[in-house]
């Protein structure tokens, strides 16, 4: 599903920092990868150039088999929709817009009628135990709330690949295990590969594969058994 | 599009503040604009109809008295017109197309019963009908026929008949005026410069024979065509004041021996204020419509900025750039187009209003002269005007926007 060759990143904001220094890395399509590291070890940095919302300096990337190099953002934007959904610490979604508006955004952006893509979205709210929520902004929701509305909103464009960015990270224990139980459903049950970003063991050791990340570089990778 | 407007009406409800105050600066710059170029207009129009009571080429001559010495006579002699040099101006002048000699008696009672008025009589020729813009109401003007034969008929205003006859009819009636009897032939209304105490008019040989038998004559005006300029109306004055010279013995650089009333560059003189007036009040009118402008340009700025986080999560979402682009633009030109009509309606709507409340006014009182006439401004100009503020709101949103939507989307997310 993925394929990462030798990729470098530098941000030049005062002094040059070399973030990814030749990143190798293989994710099949299916699995439910995640990336573990300190901060600033470049992890966040591999997701976004992963969902096309950065782009990379030296290197290959294939996404199911095609090369996303030098996209412009009308195709980036294109590749985001029709393959990938984002899942954020900061859950990102638009304060203006009920719960339900949230979720049918995708679908607005793939021309799916006003109509159809309510319906699909309150289906997929009523999935993830958030039908009386629907008509509710953002403000007016707890934490997890939020995030499983940003995962319904993730996965309602039936996309190939998850990526989330530290998913957990605004969320006490209980409603953690939440999340993670979800996005492990969704991964078996849509078999949407699922790549997450976290620095929390607990929540990394859920997933199939851990991949360490220490100063720009995959240091090792750890084979989970999940029962 | 329907979706579109959906997202637009959207956004505009969860910003009703910023909305508000974007639209107002546009209802505001179209609404302040339409009021000044009312009251420019109001002004003028007033004005201009204080010249519609005199042809607008017609000329007026008064004898004055010598400020020079002249063929060894003193300064501060006296000028006269005699019957003959009254008659020497009619033969000699050209292209004249109405000529009338006027006596004017300032302070003349014309009585009916006991019911009395008190203003001025005129002694005038039929041509003075067309030069000083009478209209006959009822009955007739003074004719040749009335002139010829010095006939004792006199023309009145509608308030001096109403006064000397109440409801009746005044035409055919008889009135004394100094004590000599006289018929009522016509009533007149006089556009533009009513006056508070009407003048009535009778023939001017029948003026001459009973209240001026010396003949003197005070006032002759007349209208001379094919004078359209200024320089024109200059030449002729110095032709007609050399003219005069000869004939009445004073030197023809002399301003002051006969007194030339120009309608014309008086009217021009007026025309050069109000052209002043017109550029001074298009001049604020457009430095409202630009502090509109930069008013709409900054909120859309500011609205863009506020945004850009909005821009990223619809970017990871999967918006193309064309499509936020879209989504910006749309909602400027709905904004500034439904406040920009409603700052066109209300102003137009109170400038109107303003302006029927005027005309009734004018209608109700006739002999006040009114400065202010129909403030209404041209719907073009409205529209125009409109126009720009709507294209400049959507070029206010459009830059910023262009340059959100090229930020890279990890940087859009970002920010906060």
């Amino acid at each position: 599903m993925i394929h990462l060759e030798n990729i470098h990143k530098t941000y030049y904001a005062g002094s040059p920092l070399h973030v990814l220094k030749g990143v190798d890395l293989d994710v099949a399509d299916g699995d439910f990868v995640s990336i573990m590291g300190a901060s600033g070890s470049g992890k966040s940095t591999l997701l976004n150039i992963v969902g096309i919302l950065d782009n990379y300096d030296e290197g290959n990337y294939y996404l199911d088999g095609r090369l996303i190099k030098d996209l412009n953002e009308t195709q980036s934007a294109k590749v985001r929709n029709e393959m990938i959904g984002f899942v954020f610490q900061s859950f990102n979604l638009i304060n203006f817009k009920t719960a339900l508006e949230n979720v049918a955004l995708p679908l607005y952006y793939r021309g799916v009628s006003r109509k159809k893509r309510n319906a699909i979205a309150l289906d997929y709210l009523d999935r993830l135990g958030l039908k009386d929520w629907a008509d509710h902004l953002p403000n007016e929701m707890s934490g997890g709330q939020k995030q499983r509305v940003a995962i319904a909103r993730s996965i309602i464009a039936k996309p190939r690949l998850i990526l989330a960015d530290e998913p957990t990270g605004a969320l006490d224990s209980t409603t953690s295990q939440e999340v993670m139980d979800i996005l492990r459903q969704v991964n078996r049950e849509e078999g949407i590969t699922m790549l997450i970003v976290t620095h929390a063991r607990e929540v990394a050791e859920q997933t199939n594969k851990i991949v360490n990340f220490k100063d720009g570089l995959i240091s090792s990778i750890e084979d989970i058994k999940q029962l | 599009m329907k979706d579109l407007f959906q997202e637009i009406f959207l956004t505009i409800r969860a910003n009703k503040m910023r909305t508000f105050l974007t639209g107002f600066s546009i209802s505001w710059g179209i609404f302040m604009l339409i009021i000044l170029l009312g009251a420019g207009n109001g002004l003028q129009n007033g004005m201009m109809e204080g010249f519609r009571y005199m042809s607008k080429n017609s000329i007026s001559l008064y004898p004055g008295f010598t400020s020079m010495p002249y063929n060894g006579m003193q300064k501060g002699r006296r000028i006269r017109f005699s019957q003959s040099d009254i008659e020497f101006l009619r033969r000699n002048l050209t292209n004249v197309s109405a000529f009338s000699p006027i006596y004017n008696k300032w302070s003349s009672n014309i009585v009916n019963g006991k019911e009395v008025v008190s203003s001025t009589m005129s002694g005038v020729e039929p041509d003075y009908q067309v030069m000083r813009s009478l209209e006959i109401t009822s009955g007739r003007f003074i004719n040749l026929a009335d002139n010829r034969q010095n006939r004792k008929v006199v023309v009145i205003h509608p308030k001096t008949a109403e006064v000397l006859f109440h409801d009746q009819n005044p035409i055919g009636q008889y009135v004394e005026i100094d004590h000599v009897p006289f018929q009522v032939i016509g009533l007149y209304d006089e556009d533009g410069a009513a006056r508070r105490s009407p003048s009535f008019y009778i023939p001017l040989n029948t003026a001459q024979i009973i209240f001026n038998p010396s003949g003197y004559i005070d006032d002759v005006s007349f209208v001379v065509e094919g004078i359209e300029n200024k320089e024109q109306s200059t030449d002729f004055s110095n032709k007609l004041r050399r003219m005069l010279s000869q004939r009445l013995q004073f030197d023809p650089n002399d301003q002051n021996a006969i007194w030339i009333q120009d309608r014309l560059s008086d009217y021009m003189q007026a025309q050069t204020i109000f052209n002043g007036i017109a550029l001074f009040v298009w001049i604020i009118g457009i430095g409202t419509l630009i502090a509109g402008v930069v008013g709409v340009s900054n909120i859309m700025l500011i609205t863009v900025k506020e945004r850009t986080h909005e821009f990223g999560v619809r970017k990871a979402l999967g918006a193309s750039p064309r499509s936020i682009l879209r989504l910006v633009v749309w909602e400027s030109l709905t904004i500034t187009t439904i406040f920009g009509y409603i700052g066109m309606v209300v102003g137009v709507l109170l400038t109107e209003g303003l302006a029927s409340i005027l005309a009734q006014n004018a209608a109700a009182a006739t002999d006040e002269p009114h400065i202010f006439l129909n403030p209404t401004v041209d719907l073009t100009v409205v529209l125009a005007a409109t126009a720009i503020l709507v294209v400049a709101g959507v070029v206010a949103g459009y830059v910023p926007a262009k340059r959100a939507v090229n930020v890279k989307p990890i940087e859009a997310l970002q920010h906060k």
